[in-house]
């Protein structure tokens, strides 16, 4: 196939990644809305409580103790249920999770269709990388759509240990704005990249960035229904599970961002004779890995906990949004090479 | 920080007056976990408007245009020190409250920490049932076997009557003190680099080369702690400087690589070798990088004045007008030239194409068609005679300019030359040739002594917090009783850091799997 070829083609995986996501989006919120409502905090959250399932006496030996353990789901435990306790759930007309069985099958419909988006997404990178012979995180366009595929990476991937299908809807309609976006404001026809961006730094700076910001978007995602939600019975999921996922995100992704920020410093030291010269796009990327640094401090500190460090958080996203997009329309400085 | 810490650190003090007294709550204050907060979040505040106003580092140019436009907002900007975010009085205030706070920190969690090293688990409390993960099963498991098989979950491990005690996850306090400690690491490395380093620019021409000495630069930084016969002693000269451009499509103009052939000597004494300079790849002599920063053209021109002499021969490096297709704008100046003094105003474009409306412009950056248009030709004083320092891009002071006479200017500029033409002035005041087309780059040498560390502290940094984030300390408790009908089994978990709660009752499942198998089923 040419390179125009391939370069269409990665448009059309685009356009599909956004109908797929959309219609996943839709799968997850009539999940939610025929869903059970939940109370503000799961019984079993928390340091101080205990699975339920582990209370009772497991009987001896290993069959009976393994059914023990894959009862006691780990991060969210009685509000979800994991999809393995689904299909062992038997045919109840509820859940294992006391969620009525025509949601979940909504939920479990838009899980796949989400699948799917994910591999179209997948496949416009693949091939527009293809297509330019680089990697295709050259300008804002590839960047930002790279960004989207992280973040439902991180949704899917953590979608895989424990369930958090509760935050599809809003992982996807923010995957899919953020598609739209990309490609309404920031297109770029596929191309070649000035000088300064061929190098492979670019595969390890960039690369940590976006597994970054996907992992903190769905943090951020978290976060928001945090705040939107209050304290009482909604059809949201409960608070303690959305400052958990958001948490577990931030962590993991903290330490990423920490390198990705180190090897763009590496990267600066190579293309422009000094590691840190407070250009506008280093300065955001300092003040946002400062702000996670704050919350991940927030959640130790006395009273801060919960709504507080929720909206530290959410500052810190912020920020992190800006770097990634407002600094090269608004500010521009040397990394605004990478065309908007 | 563990629980009990916090707890700690919210019981009340008591109301110590005095001086001791002052000192001490002020110590404690600052080095409390909601003024690292705080701070944290001033350093944050404190580096917007960083990125917001021009820095006097960064944008040299920029700050001197508000000064031009503004001159009060300038004024105000810089009693702020806004100009200079990151050197001024009140960021480093910042950050080293900051530091020393973190150092109140660290010290006395070091020391708790190698405490706790040394330290075995505590006994096991009676009643496991009250811990956050309790579990209970029937087997005649004994207290050896119980803690052979948690050691062999890496667990440390302590043992009484009837009970196990274990506990894990020590990784997380080591990469959370060596976190914090790179932190520090990474700041007095940045100091040494600021102090002891140097940075400095030139231009250099085709055919031309560079000494690396003070005098040879065109702007030149170095630290307070930098001699001048400090400056490592390397040389260099520029061969030829190549760049590759798209030549079709909508990138067409684009600029894909730039490569500068250099000969470079380490040391006076020591032979040439070649290098070829990129964007991505800095030449290094002995620590001192040399990057390749900009570029642009240098015609070649000759100038004859009015008596048939030659006044001036020389490439001069032209300044870049539109990037896209690297129109520049040239001057050039022949104080030499007799009767009168000569200047000229020139534009070169690289790939020269007629308009419709009779002019020209450049529609390629690449010299394909390269020429140059004459804009003004003047004669009078220059004012290179009077000392001050002036500007290579500017033909005269602008209290001259006025002065000058115009020879040629306005309507009346002629067809651009291509290279080898000329043109005579009217009046008899001498000839310009276009003799051919060089180019120029800049470069910027650079030496800091703080790079390296910098980058082993930052390295740290990282392995460190992913282990401190990652990894949680967990204690395991396990009674065993007896019975009439056979042992029960106790066990008892729970995680000593907070925020990291999830994720522990799967391992807890699974260390009950392994105590709960028979004999035959743990390898
Ligand atoms: C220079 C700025 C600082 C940065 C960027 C920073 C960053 C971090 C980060 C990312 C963590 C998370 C690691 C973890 O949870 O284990 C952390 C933890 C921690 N920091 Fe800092 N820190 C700074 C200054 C300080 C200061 C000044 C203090 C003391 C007052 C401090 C005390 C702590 C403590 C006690 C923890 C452990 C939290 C826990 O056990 O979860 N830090 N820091």
């Amino acid at each position: 196939m040419s390179a125009e070829q391939l370069a269409e083609l990665s448009d059309l995986f685009v356009v599909g990644a956004v109908l797929l996501y959309v219609f996943a989006m839709i799968g997850f919120a009539t999940e939610l809305a025929f869903g059970r409502f939940r109370p503000g905090k799961t019984a079993a959250a928390g340091a101080g409580a205990r699975p339920s399932a582990l209370k009772q006496p497991v009987a001896v030996g290993a069959a009976a103790a393994s059914d023990g353990g894959d009862a006691v789901p780990d991060a969210v435990p009685a509000a979800g249920g994991s999809v393995a306790a689904e299909t062992r759930g038997g045919e109840a007309a509820e859940g294992p999770d006391g969620q009525p069985r025509g949601a979940a099958r909504a939920g479990m419909v838009a899980l796949a269709l989400a699948w799917v988006g994910w591999a179209a997404n997948l496949g416009a990178i693949v091939t527009r990388g293809l297509a330019v012979e680089r990697w295709p995180w050259g300008n804002m366009y590839e960047f930002v759509v790279a960004i989207c595929f992280a973040a439902v990476t991180a949704f899917l991937a953590t979608q895989l240990r424990n369930n958090v299908r509760f935050l599809g809807a809003f992982v996807m309609v923010t995957a899919a704005l953020g598609l739209g976006l990309a490609v309404k404001v920031f297109y770029t026809a596929a191309g070649p990249v000035v000088p300064a961006l061929n190098s492979y730094w670019i595969a390890i700076h960039v690369t940590a960035a976006i597994i970054a910001s996907g992992l903190l978007t769905m943090a951020g995602v978290a976060g928001i229904l945090y705040l939107i939600r209050g304290d009482g019975m909604s059809r949201l999921p409960a608070r303690e599970d959305l400052e958990r996922v958001a948490h577990r995100a931030i962590v993991f992704a903290f330490p990423v961002w920490t390198f990705a920020v180190i090897a763009g410093a590496l990267w600066a030291d190579r293309a422009w004779g000094r590691y840190w010269g407070w250009d506008p796009k280093e300065v955001w990327s300092f003040i946002t890995w400062v702000a996670y640094a704050a919350y991940l401090h927030a959640r130790v500190t006395a009273g801060w906990r919960g709504r507080a460090a929720t909206i530290v958080q959410l500052v810190a996203f912020a920020c992190l949004l800006f770097n990634l997009v407002g600094v090269n329309i608004f500010i521009g400085g040397l990394h605004s090479y990478a065309d908007v | 920080m563990s629980v009990q810490e916090l707890e700690k650190e919210r019981a009340p003090k008591q109301a110590a007056f005095g001086l001791v007294g002052w000192l001490r709550w002020g110590w404690r204050t600052l080095t409390s976990m909601r003024t690292a907060l705080i701070l944290l979040f001033l350093l944050a505040l404190g580096s917007v408007p960083g990125s917001l106003v021009p820095q006097r580092g960064v944008e040299p140019d920029k700050v001197a245009r508000i000064y031009e436009q503004n001159p009060t907002l300038a004024e105000w900007y810089d009693r702020f020190q806004l100009f200079e975010v990151f050197t001024s009085t009140w960021f480093a205030a910042v950050y080293l409250l900051l530091f020393t706070s973190l150092i109140g920190c660290i010290i006395p969690r070091t020391a708790t920490y190698v405490r706790e090293l040394r330290r075995k688990p505590p006994a096991a409390p009676q009643n496991l049932s009250r811990l956050p993960h309790f579990a209970s099963f029937e087997s005649d498991l004994e207290v050896e076997e119980t803690a052979r098989r948690l050691r062999k979950l890496r667990f440390r491990v302590v043992t009484g009557d009837g009970w196990v005690s274990a506990e894990k996850g020590y990784l997380r306090e080591t990469g959370n003190l060596f976190f914090h400690i790179a932190l520090l690491g990474i700041l007095l490395a940045i100091a040494a680099g600021s102090l002891f380093g140097y940075r400095g620019n030139v231009l250099v021409v085709e055919g031309d080369g560079f000494a690396n000495t003070v005098a040879a630069y065109d702007r030149y930084i170095p630290g307070s702690q930098v001699s001048a016969e400090s400056l490592e002693p390397f040389s260099l000269q520029l061969a030829d400087f190549k760049v590759a451009y798209q030549v079709a499509g909508d990138k067409k103009g684009q600029a894909l690589d730039y490569t500068a052939h250099l000969k470079v000597n380490d040391s006076p004494d020591a032979p040439a070798r070649d290098f070829d300079l990129k964007v991505n790849t800095p030449l290094e002599v002995n620590g001192t990088q040399t990057y390749l920063i900009g570029n642009g053209y240098a015609p070649v021109f000759k100038v004859t004045d009015g008596k048939g002499q030659v006044a001036f021969e020389g490439a001069v490096p032209c300044l870049i007008e539109d990037k896209a297709t690297m129109t520049s704008g040239c001057v050039v100046k022949a104080p030499d030239a007799q009767p009168e003094q000569l200047g000229f105003l020139l534009r070169f474009l690289p790939t020269s194409v007629p308009l419709t409306d009779g002019t020209y412009a450049s529609a390629f950056p690449g010299s394909l068609n390269p020429e140059v248009r004459l804009e003004g030709a003047f004669t009078g004083d220059l004012g290179l005679r009077s000392g001050k320092p002036q500007s290579v891009y500017e033909l005269a002071p602008p209290e001259l300019m006025k002065k000058l006479k115009p020879l040629v200017m306005g309507t009346h500029v002629p067809k651009p030359l291509a290279a080898g033409q000329s043109i005579d002035l009217p009046e008899g005041a001498g000839k310009l040739e276009f003799v051919g087309v060089k180019e120029w780059i800049t470069l910027q040498i650079a030496y800091d002594p703080g790079r390296m560390p910098a980058l082993v502290f930052s390295g740290t940094a990282v392995v460190a917090i992913a282990l401190s984030l990652m990894i949680r300390r967990r204690r395991v408790f396990v009674r065993v009783k007896e019975g009439p009908d056979g042992g029960r089994v106790d066990v008892g978990g729970l995680t000593r850091t907070e925020g990291s709660a999830a994720g522990f009752a799967e391992e807890f499942a699974d260390i009950v799997k392994v105590l709960s198998a028979g004999e035959k089923h743990v390898r």
